[in-house]
């Protein structure tokens, strides 16, 4: 928490939730209701729940418990770059 | 999930909800029942090319068909919440996609009892679940607790006055953090513990809560839930703000 306090980015930080149709568009199947595990502290929980940097050139999604960045989409005319380095795994469920 | 394509929705009517707040109804070619929660992601495109996408959470119920309302809330900064409030007009048509979220969503099989936390704009995915509640016909008891800057800023005012005046089962608590109603004898803080102590003890255990609204509201709401012994996957999170990708 200490490392965010009081930066502009914490006050327009949103959560996975704002970016579900961007996940969407990537992953062809709603994310957002899914489970993924952070690389970083083991916390699993819910994609909505990460929290969401969204005013920059791309977004970053950081774990809502140790904070550290588990995964970053870069949108380009030609390509989309997504890193998650951050994300142990990410539970799709089959339907 | 079907693959969520872009589509054409037509501007069917525009309804005030205050000075700041319109609601959009749009019909859509290819509708699709949504869950209360869910929202959709609106583009503009200038003849340039130049994109502005915002994501607005939908309002209404499913049983609401071929037709969807977003209601939308004018920021000072917004570039799409200012053309949507200043030029849309009815008959116009705008560029969704959605429905669109599968972590802060309600349905009736889920029961109950509900709390629901809102700050400003935030409480429009909770008004759906409202909706969707009495549409389905579902008797789980909820509570709204909404707090608003100013008695001007409360969005669906009428609406919630009846719900709340309802033997329904369904509660509103208001609060009120900068100026209150003439004559108001409720609470005029933030959401705090003790607030929600008091809304939560009438709805028992085994509640699901939903908290949405901006960042520090929500943190604060969420973070006092799990003080007060509610689950931690009890508790559902949606950040409002000025988004943009």
């Amino acid at each position: 928490m200490a490392e965010l306090e009081g930066d502009v980015n914490r006050a327009l930080m949103l959560d996975g939730n704002s970016v579900a149709g961007l996940l969407g568009g990537v992953f062809g199947a709603e994310v957002t209701g899914c489970r993924c595990q952070c690389a970083h502290c083991g916390r699993a929980d819910a994609v909505g729940t990460l929290l969401a940097f969204t005013r920059a050139p791309g977004v970053v999604l950081r774990c809502s418990g140790c904070e550290q960045v588990m995964m970053r989409l870069v949108e380009g005319a030609d390509a989309l770059y997504l890193e998650m380095r951050g994300v142990a795994f990410l539970r799709l469920e089959r339907r | 999930m079907e693959r969520l394509d872009w589509q054409l929705a037509t501007v069917n009517a525009i309804r005030p909800e205050n000075p700041t707040a319109k609601t959009f109804t749009l019909g859509l070619p290819r509708w699709r029942p949504h869950r209360a929660g869910q929202h959709y992601d609106l583009r503009l495109v200038a003849p340039d090319g130049y994109q502005a996408q915002r994501s607005y959470s939908v309002a209404s119920p499913p049983e609401k068909v071929g037709e969807i309302d977003l209601t939308v809330e004018r920021l000072e900064d917004g570039e799409v919440s200012s053309y949507l409030h200043g030029t849309v007009v009815v008959g116009d048509r705008l560029e969704v996609r959605g429905p669109i979220g599968g972590y802060f969503v309600w349905q009736p099989e889920m029961g109950g009892p509900l709390l629901l936390v809102a700050g400003g704009s935030g409480v429009v995915p909770l008004m759906a679940m409202l909706r969707q509640r009495r549409a389905a016909g579902s008797k789980v008891p909820a509570t709204l607790l909404y707090s608003s800057q100013s008695p001007e800023r409360v969005i669906y005012r009428d609406e919630l006055e009846a719900l709340g005046r309802g033997t329904d089962g369904v509660s509103v608590v208001q609060t009120f953090t900068r100026t209150t109603p003439p004559g108001w004898k409720g609470h005029t803080r933030r959401i705090d513990r003790a607030m929600l102590d008091e809304v939560l003890r009438p709805l028992g255990p085994g509640l699901l809560a939903y908290v949405c609204g901006p960042t520090l509201l929500v943190e604060a709401a969420a973070n006092a839930l799990v003080l007060l012994g509610v689950p931690p996957d009890r508790i559902r999170t949606e950040r409002f703000g000025p988004t943009g990708q």
